[in-house]
């Protein structure tokens, strides 16, 4: 298992565990409706897990990005400055948010698996 | 990603509540009632199509009450600083109820129907915000119920058909519709629905509401669903759009702590209500509103563009060059239509300027802002 999710409804691929993929879920980007800004973080800082690394903004509501484990910012998608709604369109893949070099890789292990992930959707509906 | 959190609670529906589940709408608590916030196609997609063609709005939740007597004018006189007593048959106004400090603890609509064809529509057909119906009904009671009949409508429906092609859609099943301009109203036979239509609404565009008994409600959406200009929007996309419009939310850019000249609302107090006039004051705070009419007040409601492409939303603090908190934004988006981030606040005089720089603190960091005249979008009203 490479993907595995938080309970606050974002992603993590951890395929290459030096620059592991992180998003929000298709739940998260439904709920917001039409994304028009993401504040991604710095790259080259490091965060604990849990704190609240930029925000993804709908015209509607906004709502902080977490990060899913703790890690150092390698690389962030710049596509999502021009073209916010990528994370509507294709939030688990070119709507990634960005990269995080894991250093407690076993942080991971804390994390829902995708059967885990749709038992805590199906609770929420 | 955080998500908000809803408390269970007990929520009132519309009479097209059914109809919104089947339209795929996603619910949400709004003023104690169940409000379609968007359909699937989603809020930007209805706000655009409320700009470019027809957008069908529920907005059944607003509270309908008709006035009823020879004195209601008189009667409702008292109440709001606007005259009511020289408005038409089949006209339409703005008002706001004011309280004892010139506060609005309102906003409304008045429409006096014809006397002879619409009596049945009272002598004066108030809309009121849902979230204030209660209140509203109960002030009108105390004050002026010894001089009118206060009625409340609960059972008629409100929808609102706004866009540049609502007039033509709305023609097709009532062709003398078209016949009406902004602000004018009247009762029209739609989908077999004895309809008070006024050409007015909240989104910039041309438009009109439809006022329509609740059981009738659900044939006459449907009707105007099946036309090709028309699809349903949800509140998300009426609160984008009003606010492109320049539009006040109350409780939101207007409250009982704000009077209508800081608002600048001055305009709906007509003349013969201001000092001088036939009818001067008479009203909760006219002295404070009058004070304010003749030698402005400490603050005024300003449009805000951002010069970053951030959005800057309600209670964001706003800041001077220096720092200094001059206030904080009452509404604020990222706008569809203007495609930049618009927001309302209110400014000290001497900030409330066009083209004006200040700023607005969003996490840590201040982001230039301009002051700019409303609406952000130009209104398009058939006058």
């Amino acid at each position: 298992m490479t993907t595995m999710f938080t309970p606050d409804h974002e992603w993590i691929n951890i395929e290459d565990h030096e620059a592991a993929v992180v998003g929000i879920t298709l739940h998260a980007q439904d709920a917001l409706g039409d994304v028009v800004f993401v504040e991604l973080p710095e790259v080259g800082r490091t965060y604990k897990k849990g704190e609240v690394t930029g925000v993804v903004e709908s015209v509607k509501a906004a709502a902080d990005i977490y990060m899913p484990v703790e890690g150092e910012i390698v690389e962030i998608n710049q596509a999502l400055k021009d073209d916010p709604a990528l994370a509507n369109r294709d939030p688990m893949g070119e709507g990634w948010f960005f990269k995080v070099h894991v250093t407690h890789m076993e942080q991971f292990d804390e994390l829902m698996d995708p059967p885990g992930y749709d038992a805590l959707l199906k609770s929420l509906s | 990603m955080s998500t908000p959190t809803e408390l269970p609670q007990t929520l009132l529906q519309t009479p097209l509540h059914a109809l919104h589940l089947r339209l795929g709408a996603r619910m949400v608590p709004f003023a104690g009632y169940s409000m379609p916030v968007q359909y699937p196609e989603g809020l930007m997609a209805e706000h655009r199509q409320c700009r470019e063609a027809a957008a069908l709005f529920d907005v059944s939740h607003m509270g309908q009450v008709k006035l009823v007597g020879a004195g209601s004018a008189a009667a409702l006189e008292t109440l709001v600083p606007v005259d009511v007593i020289d408005l038409a048959a089949g006209r339409q106004r703005y008002a706001f109820f004011t309280n004892a400090s010139g506060g609005i603890l309102d906003d409304l609509m008045i429409a006096r129907p014809a006397e002879a064809t619409d009596a049945d529509f009272g002598d004066l057909l108030l809309v009121v915000n849902a979230g204030c119906k209660a209140a509203d009904i109960a002030h009108l009671r105390t004050q002026a119920g010894s001089r009118c009949t206060v009625v409340p409508l609960p059972d008629r429906a409100l929808l609102a058909l706004q866009g540049p092609a609502a007039a033509q859609a709305l023609a097709r099943l009532a062709p003398r519709t078209a016949e009406l301009v902004f602000m004018a109203g009247g009762v029209f036979e739609i989908a077999g629905a004895r309809c008070f239509v006024t050409r007015s609404g909240y989104t910039g565009e041309d438009g009109f509401e439809i006022s329509v008994p609740a059981d009738q409600a659900v044939a006459l959406a449907e009707a105007l669903l099946a036309q090709p200009e028309v699809k349903p929007a949800g509140l998300g996309a009426r609160d984008t759009l009003r606010l492109e419009a320049g539009l006040c939310l109350y409780g939101h850019d207007i409250d009982e702590r704000t009077s209508p000249v800081e608002a600048g609302l001055q305009w709906a107090i007509q003349k013969v209500r201001r000092p001088g006039g036939a009818r001067a004051g008479g009203y909760p705070g006219a002295a404070a509103i009058e004070r304010q009419l003749a030698a402005n007040p400490p603050s005024k409601r300003v449009g805000l563009v951002g010069l970053e492409r951030v959005p800057v939303r309600e209670g964001t603090p706003i800041v001077d060059a220096q720092g200094r908190a001059l206030g904080k934004v009452t509404s604020g988006t990222l706008a569809p239509t203007a495609n930049q981030p618009i927001a309302m606040a209110y400014l000290p005089l001497n900030h409330a300027l066009p083209q004006h720089e200040v700023y607005a603190e969003v996490r840590g960091r201040r982001l230039p802002m301009r002051v700019t005249a409303m609406p952000f979008v130009p209104n398009r009203y058939r006058r």
